[in-house]
């Protein structure tokens, strides 16, 4: 480590290949549903990275995280449809506005811990949804708001399903990105000092109370932007998915995949979604009715076993058995995404040093 | 998006107040307030009930069981079917229904907790989270999402109080937790058994030094939190409608009272279920019914922001369980 | 002698009923080894825990170069310069031992969030990384740099998290009981490396039980007992004081357990 030239860090190949796959994957065909669900998966995935960063980076539990995707969703509709707003104001709005309310309460949440803090997550949220359902001559009441016009930037619409594809994936790529940035700096390295000892990061001057509420400002950020996407993808707001059931497979995505790590989002948003649809589609098979019960089991049982077993996520937990056993270097306890599985292979394919 | 979007029904159809409403005629408010207070008792012992079983989870383990809720689910649509479908005498599905309901929350314990011993707080609040939604989805396949309905435990013409109106099976309610909160009582005062999960609770290491082993204790306050949860269950089934998402609510209003009593102490957590349900009824009576909920959240709100350690600490305790 | 680089004056604590601390006052000059010592439960912990800002005085003052820092927070303190070690070692166990001491640097850095979320952070990167094995080379702990903190021996741990306070550059040391535990080797090496520290125009406060250490490092000796200060002095001078000899019963030089302590 005494080598300090500036070297490509690994996690811009990392991304690279994501990118890469991304942009190949309708090349080589695939059904208008299959697209559906990756687009559906890049704005989960959106709104998951911001969780992360909070549950695992600054050691914070939010069980509400669906309010200020709805939040950023009714914002969208509401000046795209009540004031005639242009679409593309509606995505900075919806990050100004979730922002705002997540700035104004961080600090008192966040002088709760743990369980209470927990509840306290859990019981914004709701009042959230209450809000959502009730405040009818603005956000529509039950039935919502309907009519969103698509997403126009420039003068370019987005109104096919494959233009908001790519259109969603590149601003979910420069989410991690700027993630990644966030995670590999001093900011990176305070999250995890507060995660260790928070005395002793107050010891080095780092700020506790700031930097917990930019993390949550940033993710009631990510996740509104990603509700503003929403709604202009599907041109309707109600409040029915913006509630406890949503905010808790958020966390659900984010155990799965790994909540120290960025990476985990897009692979705990994928492994859930794709499970879910497995299920919806194999299910009918063995019971005579829906599948909707039996995904709601085998969610349960899933998170239980995810963590019990691999408490660091499915990211961490498959790199940490390829660099044990083929390897055989010593962990350590929850480090960061450095030694992605895939990146040595790759290094040694383009014989690159490093 | 299925089970994404799948019912977040979180309203409990706890409309007992409609019950009891004299129909079209004014009512003097001190009248009025009287029947809030009665309704409010007997929805408050069931949160009680609940509050307590989180209590006496929490400090034996460290645990927030957000599974409790669910004990109540299963405590309800259990009595419906041995009960009312399958046609059991009362007493014998009331045992059978607490028994199980009782071993399901033991498994839990020995299944998902105990092999994760040294979780963190989140990983241990996501895995009974993982626990309450499979059991939510269990009781799905097995009773639907129909709601259900169970006659009360004695027929009988309503009661008269003053001017309120008092269901027998209110008083089901307040007698069956009354026994159930004191029979905790006498259990954890006066057998060793009970004297070694409060051991457990207040010191684990001298605890285990004398014997007790830390790991049975958190599978039986698992067991009575269980219990607990499905006494009320199955009480209160006759005066609401039982379906497989009643236990979100229910856990997370057990949880205020719990809170409100400073989790630390059991007759807190009666005395906040009673709190709590008696200001819910008043505040559906004079505001509206969908505020029911609301108040609940507020309440949780202001305890957690301003009192953290409870309506009867002393001093702030903001560590949530770390 | 020039203006004093720390002044205490007037320090109390209670706890409920219990005075922690009482009425304490000092001053400590630039590049001065102070040594605090005192029984168990004299309130030396809770002296640091004021002056590092863990929690602020009931009543007096604190002052650092003319900062005034009771009261401030413990995160603003630090950046005036204020560096310690813990009694029961804080080292970030979910990092390198590169990772810990690049911590230190915290203050001097200078990314901004959103110049960290756009990525222009390299350079500072490769000079806190640059800097931060420098400290790791005094304390000849450079060869592990890349292992995870917690793998190192009870001993290196401690040199450590010296390492880290030391990378915060800063102008007030605090180290509490950093032998604690160690054997008698391992403590050698940490005294001489707080030896070698005083070259560096710091001011370092010293909370030891071990009495050889305390003697052959410091310039200058405060005495607490139940919370109050006892004596203060020339290391020479407080070991003959007949007062502090008087509150350690039956102690005699160089007697007692493996370090010399004083129960």
């Amino acid at each position: 480590m005494t080598d300090f030239r500036y070297r490509l860090p690994d996690r811009y190949w990392a991304l690279g290949l994501l990118v890469l796959l991304l942009v190949l994957l309708p090349v080589f065909g695939c059904s208008p549903y299959l697209l559906t669900i990756m687009i559906f998966i890049g704005l989960y995935t959106i709104i998951t990275i911001g969780l992360c960063l909070l549950m695992g980076y600054a050691g914070q539990i939010s069980l509400g995280q669906a309010a200020f995707y709805g939040l950023g969703a009714y914002t969208s509709a509401i000046v795209t449809t009540k004031y005639s707003f242009s679409s593309w104001l509606g995505l900075p709005l919806s990050m100004a506005l979730t922002g705002g309310v997540a700035f104004v309460i961080a600090r008192p949440i966040f002088r709760l811990k743990g369980n209470y803090l927990a509840m306290a997550t859990l019981g914004l949220g709701y009042i959230f949804y209450i809000m959502f359902s009730q405040v009818a001559d603005l956000t529509g009441g039950p039935s919502g708001l309907t009519g969103v016009p698509y997403l126009s930037i420039a003068g370019w619409a987005f109104d096919r399903d494959i233009e908001y594809y790519y259109l969603v994936w590149a601003i979910a790529a420069m989410v991690l990105l700027a993630s990644l940035h966030i995670i590999n700096s001093r900011v990176g390295r305070a999250l995890r000092a507060i995660h260790a000892s928070e005395v002793a990061a107050r010891s080095m001057g780092v700020d506790i109370d700031r930097l917990k509420a930019q993390i949550f400002v940033i993710s009631a950020m990510y996740a509104g932007l990603a509700g503003s996407l929403y709604a202009h993808y599907v041109t309707f707001v109600s409040p029915s998915p913006f509630g406890f059931h949503f905010s808790v497979m958020l966390v659900v995505m984010a155990a799965v995949g790994g909540l120290a790590t960025v990476w985990g989002a897009p692979f705990g948003v994928a492994v859930v979604v794709l499970l879910t649809e497995a299920l919806r589609a194999v299910a009918p098979r063995f019971t005579g009715h829906g599948s909707a019960e039996y995904e709601i089991i085998a969610f349960g049982i899933l998170l239980m076993l995810v963590m019990i077993y691999i408490p660091q996520g499915v990211v961490q937990g498959l790199s940490g058995i390829y660099l044990r056993r083929l390897k055989r270097r010593p962990i350590a306890a929850r480090m960061d995404s450095r030694n992605l599985v895939m990146l040595p292979v790759l290094r040694r394919w383009f014989k690159l040093r490093g | 998006m299925g089970v994404l979007q799948a019912s977040s029904g979180l309203y409990t159809q706890l409309e007992i107040s409609d019950n009891f409403k004299a129909g079209g005629a004014v009512v003097a408010f001190q009248d009025q307030l009287l029947q809030y207070v009665v309704t409010g008792l007997t929805t408050g012992a069931i949160y009680a009930l609940l509050g307590v079983g989180f209590v006496a989870i929490y400090n034996v383990t460290g645990i927030i069981n957000f599974a409790q809720g669910e004990t109540a689910m299963l405590g309800a649509l259990l009595m419906v079917s041995l009960n009312g479908h399958m046609g059991l005498p009362l007493a014998l599905a009331f045992a059978l229904t607490v028994v199980i309901v009782a071993a399901i929350g033991a498994t839990l314990h020995r299944l998902a907790i105990r092999p994760a011993r040294n979780a963190s707080t989140v990983a241990l609040i996501i895995i009974t989270i993982g626990a309450s939604i499979a059991i939510r989805g269990i009781a799905l396949v097995a009773w639907g999402t129909n709601s259900y309905s169970l006659p009360a435990f004695t027929g009988g013409r309503p009661l008269h109080l003053w001017t309120a109106v008092v269901l027998p099976q209110s008083l089901w309610v307040l007698g069956t937790a009354f026994v159930s909160v004191t029979g905790l009582y006498l259990f954890f005062r006066h057998t060793m058994l009970g004297k070694a999960v409060r051991a457990c609770a207040v010191n684990r290491l001298a605890a285990r030094l004398m014997g007790v082993n830390h790991d049975q204790m958190g599978t039986l306050s698992f067991a009575l939190g269980a219990a607990l949860g499905a006494v009320a269950g199955a009480v209160i089934a006759p005066l609401t409608y039982a379906t497989y998402d009643m236990g979100a609510m229910l856990g997370l209003k057990g949880f205020v009272a719990a809170i409100l009593g400073g989790l630390a102490s059991a007759p807190g957590a009666v005395a906040g279920g009673l709190l709590l349900g008696v200001l819910e009824a008043t505040g559906a009576g004079l505001i509206s019914s969908g505020a029911k909920n609301a108040i609940a959240f507020a309440i949780l709100l202001i305890i957690l922001f301003f009192r953290p350690g409870g309506l009867f600490a002393t001093r702030r305790d903001a560590s949530g369980g770390l | 002698m020039s203006a004093p680089t720390l002044q205490v004056r007037g320090l109390h604590k209670s706890f409920g009923g219990v005075t922690a601390v009482h009425d304490v006052s000092f001053e400590a000059y630039l590049g001065q080894v102070v040594a605090i010592i005192g029984p168990n439960g004299a309130g030396k912990t809770t002296l640091f825990n004021m002056i590092s800002g863990v929690f602020p005085p009931d009543d007096g003052e604190i002052w650092l170069n003319g900062h005034r820092l009771d009261r401030l927070p413990q995160h603003t303190i630090a950046t005036l310069g204020v560096a310690r070690t813990f009694q029961n070692m804080q080292l970030f166990s979910n990092m390198t031992v590169l990772e810990n001491v690049m911590m230190g640097r915290y203050r001097h850095e200078q990314t901004s969030f959103i110049e960290a979320a756009l990525g222009l952070t390299n350079r500072e990167e490769s000079q806190t990384q640059a800097v931060a094995m420098q400290h790791l080379e005094r304390v000849s702990l450079a060869k592990k740099a890349d292992l995870p903190a917690s793998s190192l021996p009870l001993g290196e741990q401690r040199l450590l998290e010296l390492a880290r306070a030391l990378a915060v550059e800063p102008r007030l040391l605090l180290l509490d009981e950093p032998t604690a535990g160690l054997n008698a080797v391992d403590a050698v090496r940490l005294a001489a490396t707080i030896g070698r520290i005083q070259a560096n125009n710091v001011t370092v406060l010293l909370v030891e039980h071990d009495m050889s250490m305390v003697m052959s490092v410091a310039d200058w000796v405060v005495v607490l007992n139940y919370g109050e200060k006892l004596a203060e002095g020339r290391p020479e001078k407080i070991q003959t004081d007949p007062h502090v000899i008087e509150a350690y019963l039956g102690q005699e030089n160089g007697q007692g357990n493996a370090n010399g302590s004083w129960y």
